[in-house]
């Protein structure tokens, strides 16, 4: 019986976005995406190309927090210069948690609630949403699934582009758009859909299709082939043990469950 | 003769104006001029367009009533990812804003240096940050592709503060921080360029390796000011880490009744002296290890 959590779970699961894409830098912002890119470079993808989240490009994913005797194997450079040149020749697959997302994909990281200028919330500001989004591969990772961060309309500043035919004028080129897939606490869903619709791919041990549904604000479509996302294996789980020494994972869901829900 | 542009922090500070539009260099909590931005928070200058990749400064300004316009792409404390005085500034609607992609911005700072208008990028379209800001127009292709593109304007300075690793007297500059940032550009974007350093030589005597790290040319430095330290609290790489214990406390003063005003009265209304003392001493800033990620 397995001992992993719905953390370590996520992990594998956030790892099998970047699955065959090649040589490209993979982004993962925050623990989890972070893991997963590392595992899936040391397990099914290993020409993927990483930084050590600062400035240097590494041959090898450096673990989490403090690493002891632990010396990075740089192998180049990336600036927050070299990654604007990176963003806009496409040759990127990020994956970032945005406060918001709808039905087309679009994603807030700026303002939420009340007016523009007199939002309820200031987040962060629109970052690189914008760019990353029109010029490269993206994935989604959500460790609250629910009708705040699944909004019924639009999100509230559109910061990265999604699919909505609206928002596209003639002449813009929307080519690079590549919305991947999101991971979430619940489920794992891509944008499969007719018009891109986004679609439910694997559901969690212990979650229902109904559940997912609930816990979003619009309505979603099921897989043909809908499946339950894998656990992780011992061999997964012995990377990513290596990779998060002080265990950083045990905090991105509250009380840190069990990859295998407990019957209710 | 020698060129001599040294210059106090007070001296640098005397050459700002209220309604001006100033960048300030670094990115988020990393090598922003402190010892410059305390200076001008000690000024009665007001009415500011500040443009900056923001950090704790962006807070820092518009706590004190100084900023009209923030023009940003974000502004965070990356380990405390929201900053406390941004937040409430832009939730109280106290400041107008400019808020554009990262690199859209890097692109309005190279116009600006360029000399041109604008200069043209994909980043931007089908997203809110045109519906937010009417006065950023598209272009369409004269070549036969016809694409549609967004016109990003130049982000012209009238001053732009940076602080550098070390400078000499005519202002030359070495930035060796692992990453350089986008310091050059914004010192192209300015009309008065102003740097603080770690260290000042009278004249940077260089072998070819080190002189790589020198990012941009002398003739755009207007003012050198000797300011060792003068980036606490935000990381200075090589130099020094972020000192996160004066960042949490600046961060937590937010939610205390008048905590600005006694941050302000511990850290402000001080001289650079005595705030480097009640930060525990330049010996202890510049022991500051760097963040590990």
């Amino acid at each position: 019986m397995t001992q992993a959590t719905l953390a370590e779970l996520m992990i594998v699961a956030a790892s099998e976005c970047w699955r065959g894409d090649g040589e490209v830098l993979a982004s993962g912002i925050g623990i989890v995406p972070r893991l997963g890119a590392s595992l899936a470079k040391l397990t099914h993808t290993p020409e993927l190309l990483m930084t050590d989240s600062e400035t240097f490009l590494v041959s090898e994913p450096i673990p989490l927090g403090p690493r002891g005797d632990y010396q990075p194997r740089y192998e180049g450079y990336m600036s927050f210069d070299r990654v604007f040149e990176c963003v806009w020749g496409g040759l990127r697959h990020a994956m970032i948690g945005p406060t918001q997302i709808d039905r087309w994909g679009q994603t807030n990281l700026s303002v939420v609630g009340g007016s523009y200028d007199k939002p309820k919330t200031a987040i962060l500001g629109v970052r690189g949403l914008p760019g990353n989004s029109i010029n490269h591969a993206n994935s989604l990772f959500v460790p609250n699934h629910g009708p705040r961060v699944f909004v019924a309309g639009e999100v509230d500043m559109v910061s990265g582009v999604g699919y909505k035919p609206e928002r596209w004028l003639p002449g813009m080129k929307q080519d690079y758009v590549d919305l991947r897939r999101i991971v979430t606490d619940l489920c794992v869903m891509d944008f499969g859909g007719p018009d891109h619709a986004i679609r439910v791919r694997s559901l969690h041990p212990g979650v229902s299709f109904e559940q997912v549904q609930a816990a979003t604000g619009f309505p979603v479509l099921a897989a043909p082939d809908l499946h339950e996302t894998p656990l992780p294996t011992d061999e997964q789980l012995a990377i990513i043990a290596r990779l998060d020494p002080h265990r950083l994972r045990a905090t991105v869901i509250k009380n840190d469950p069990p990859a295998i829900k407990a019957a209710a | 003769m020698a060129l001599n542009k040294q210059r106090s922090a007070a001296e640098v500070v005397a050459q700002l104006r209220s309604g001006m539009t100033i960048g300030i260099g670094g990115w988020g909590p990393r090598r922003k001029p402190m010892t410059l931005v305390r200076e001008l928070l000690r000024s009665d200058i007001r009415d500011l367009t500040v443009v900056s990749y923001g950090g704790p400064e962006v807070g820092m300004l518009c706590a004190a009533g100084k900023v009209r316009k923030l023009v940003y792409g974000f502004v965070t404390m990356d380990a405390i990812p929201l900053e406390p005085y941004f937040r409430k500034a832009r939730e109280a609607g106290q400041i107008e804003v400019m808020e554009l992609d990262e690199g859209m911005f890097e692109w309005g700072l190279r116009a600006a240096g360029m000399r041109m208008s604008f200069l043209p990028t994909r980043v931007g379209l089908a997203t809110d940050v045109l519906a937010r800001n009417p006065q950023i127009k598209t272009i369409t292709s004269p070549y036969d592709d016809g694409e549609v593109y967004v016109a990003m304007p130049a982000l012209k300075l009238d001053a732009a503060l940076l602080h550098v690793n070390d400078a000499d007297r005519w202002g030359n500059t070495l930035i060796t921080a692992h990453d350089p940032l986008f310091d050059n550009l914004f010192a192209r974007a300015a009309d008065a360029c102003y740097v603080s350093c770690e260290r000042l030589h009278d004249k940077l005597e260089l072998d070819a390796a080190t002189a790589r790290f020198n990012l941009f040319e002398r003739y755009l430095v207007r003012g050198v000011v000797h300011a060792p330290g003068g980036a606490h609290p935000t990381y200075n790489s090589p130099d020094y880490g972020w000192d996160m214990d004066h960042l949490k406390r600046y961060n937590a003063s937010a939610t205390e009744e008048g905590g600005w005003a006694r941050y302000v009265a511990d850290y402000v209304d001080v001289s650079e002296a005595q705030y480097q003392e009640k930060a525990g001493g330049l010996a202890r800033i510049t022991q500051l290890k760097p963040p590990v990620f």
